[in-house]
């Protein structure tokens, strides 16, 4: 910062051509180290493999494989299995958790003004617990030894194992669901404070009840703000860690494997530094390319 | 750029607002929005009573109603479990998210305030990459780090979970649309006519305008960072350097060996959650203003 300082009669024109970079360096520097780097450097250890020439004792070389590591992650098992898990996840608790999400920021900009402030304070509290420590208190709400929720069931005749097999994946969409509703019902409701006024009011007087109001005049509006929940959400899903992470601990239904995310960490944790750095690439890829499909649908509908 | 101009979104809108619409608030929508909140609000009612709780009684007595009181005992317990680690959890918790997001926000300002007032070569074209870091995954980028840091041995350290936590790209967006938002051109102008240097401009007039607005960022990248598992579960092996969250997440782990782990899990939840959510709920409408902003962005 010090080619700013120096007085202004000095050379004014180059100094004011400097400064927005001098002004940016320390943002960038480190933006390039910790996100554009890391990016290129796994696409760079992804296309090599590391070999022991000359048998176990011998010296492990960094060799060029070139695509071998992707062909590899994607003959395994887990590869597919992990996608269509995460995909049938996420087209099953998205549409849930936003359609929820819709229904409160919609009911919140209408109701009374007293109770309204009580709502949205309690539907954000969720938001505000780390996703670990949420993961954390569901776990205990799942165990069939200490879970009141699990003792409920059972006196309503309903006896599940929120923690087997079958349902496992709709016990963490449950975390899920509880920990993000409120943050995307707060993002659509900021969206709803900018529809004008008017607009209803004029529905209004030409008879419009407040449903026909809220779903043809309010939604429409706020469809910026649905397309970015959207896409938050499916970047969300494919990225699903946390959750399953936490729950391996007390449920064997959720494998090493469960997501892709989960494949990855567990490649790495098992030295495979190639095969996981593929992995993570793809996982990258694929995210971005469904959030970029899902822009352009939504998009294209609008007209 | 149409989308950095629209702004009126970004600050928090005034308390008292006409009503718009017909009142929705009949019977069933009260008893629908009470039943949800009813939901949102029963995993931290029931870690509220089971961690005033002992051991025995967690398993044996109903989950939601209370038993012996034995919330004293249990945090004497958790801050002295293994010479007090927990309180060095909150310790690192904090320093990571406190100092983090400190030195991210400032990044960030001088970065929007760059991209909002000057003129230059290549401004767009580096708006475009900061806002294509938004769209990349912290978790996606867990792993690469580690494979980085490992090649200059510098995993398991303080710096490797720090360092990539001050980068905020969103942080820059968000910087961006308060700078040309709040400072207006004739401001600075007058400011260099008088003989200001650039600096100095950046530190005594543009930081106060957009503070209220930097409070926002802060605490976006606060809870970011506060809430990172991944990135630290990957990168430390030492139990001394950890956060909070993922020293709760070993102990919960270890419960079936060490079932008196389990109170200590949940006390320790407990208390790490009470201060972000008093602050969170103080701060609301900083949040709110920083929702609205990023709404605006598709």
């Amino acid at each position: 910062m010090k080619t700013t300082r120096t007085p202004v009669a000095a050379a004014p024109r180059r100094h004011r051509t400097l400064a927005p970079f001098a002004f940016l360096a320390p943002f960038l520097i480190p933006f390039v180290l910790f996100t554009l780097v890391p990016v290129g450097y796994a696409f760079w250890q992804s296309l090599h493999k590391t070999e022991r020439r000359g048998g176990t004792f011998g010296r492990a070389e960094t060799v060029f494989a070139g695509f071998q590591q992707y062909a590899d992650v994607m003959a395994e098992p887990f590869f597919v299995d992990s996608l269509i898990r995460v995909a049938l996840f996420g087209l099953v608790q998205i549409p849930v958790m936003l359609a929820l999400a819709l229904t409160l920021a919609l009911l919140l900009d209408s109701a009374v003004a007293r109770l309204k402030r009580f709502f949205r304070l309690v539907y954000f509290v969720p938001y505000g617990i780390p996703g670990v420590v949420a993961a954390l208190m569901w776990a205990f709400l799942y165990d069939p030894q200490l879970s009141p929720v699990v003792d409920l069931l059972r006196s309503a005749q309903v006896d599940v194992d929120l923690l087997g097999p079958d349902a496992i994946l709709w016990s963490i969409g449950n975390v899920v669901t509880w920990t993000y509703t409120g943050y995307n019902m707060l993002i659509m409701y900021a969206a709803l404070q900018a529809v004008p006024a008017d607009l209803g009011e004029a529905a209004r007087v030409d008879g419009a009840g407040a449903w026909t109001i809220a779903l043809r005049i309010k939604v429409p509006v706020i469809r910026p703000a649905l397309v970015l929940t959207g896409v938050f959400s499916l970047i969300g899903t494919f990225q699903l860690f946390t959750e399953p992470q936490v729950f391996r601990a007390i449920s064997t239904s959720v494998t090493s494997t469960y997501t892709p995310n989960l494949a990855a960490y567990s490649l790495a944790a098992g030295d495979h530094y190639s095969e996981a750095a593929a992995l993570s690439v793809l996982l990258a890829v694929a995210t971005f390319a469904l959030s970029f499909l899902f822009l352009r649908f939504t998009a294209r509908r609008q007209g | 750029m149409t989308l950095l101009t629209r702004t009126e979104g970004a600050h928090a809108p005034a308390t008292t607002r006409p009503r718009r619409g017909p009142a929705l608030s009949s019977v069933p929508v009260l008893v629908f929005m009470a039943l949800v909140a009813g939901y949102m609000l029963l995993p931290v009612y029931w870690l509220l009573i089971a961690a005033t709780k002992s051991q025995s009684d967690l398993v044996t007595t109903a989950g939601l109603l209370p038993a012996d009181w034995h919330l004293g005992e249990n945090l004497t317990a958790l801050f002295s479990q293994q010479d007090g680690i927990y309180l060095r959890w909150l310790g690192n918790s904090l320093a990571y998210a406190g100092a983090g997001a400190a030195v991210g926000t400032l990044l960030a300002a001088m970065a929007g305030y760059a991209l909002a007032v000057y003129q230059f070569k290549g401004r767009e074209a580096i708006f475009s990459v900061i806002l294509g870091g938004v769209l990349v995954p912290a978790t996606a980028l867990a792993l690469p780090l580690f494979l980085l840091f490992a090649e200059v041995d510098a995993t398991n350290t303080f710096w490797s979970v720090f360092l990539p936590s001050v980068v905020s790209p969103f942080g820059v967006y968000l910087s961006r649309i308060f700078a040309a938002a709040s400072i207006p051109d004739e401001v600075i102008e007058a400011a260099r006519i008088d003989g200001a240097g650039e600096w100095t401009i950046f530190r005594t007039i543009a930081l106060r305008l957009m503070s209220p607005a930097l409070v926002t960022v802060f605490l976006f990248q606060f809870v970011v960072i506060w809430n990172n598992f991944l990135l630290p579960l990957i990168m430390l092996q030492d139990d001394r350097l950890y956060p909070v969250t993922l020293g709760l997440f070993t102990w919960q782990s270890q419960t079936s060996r060490a079932p008196e782990l389990q109170t200590l899990t949940l006390v320790g939840a407990l208390v790490s959650v009470v201060p972000i959510v008093i602050t969170f709920l103080l701060l609301q409408r900083y949040w709110r203003a920083g929702l609205a902003a990023g709404a605006v962005k598709s």
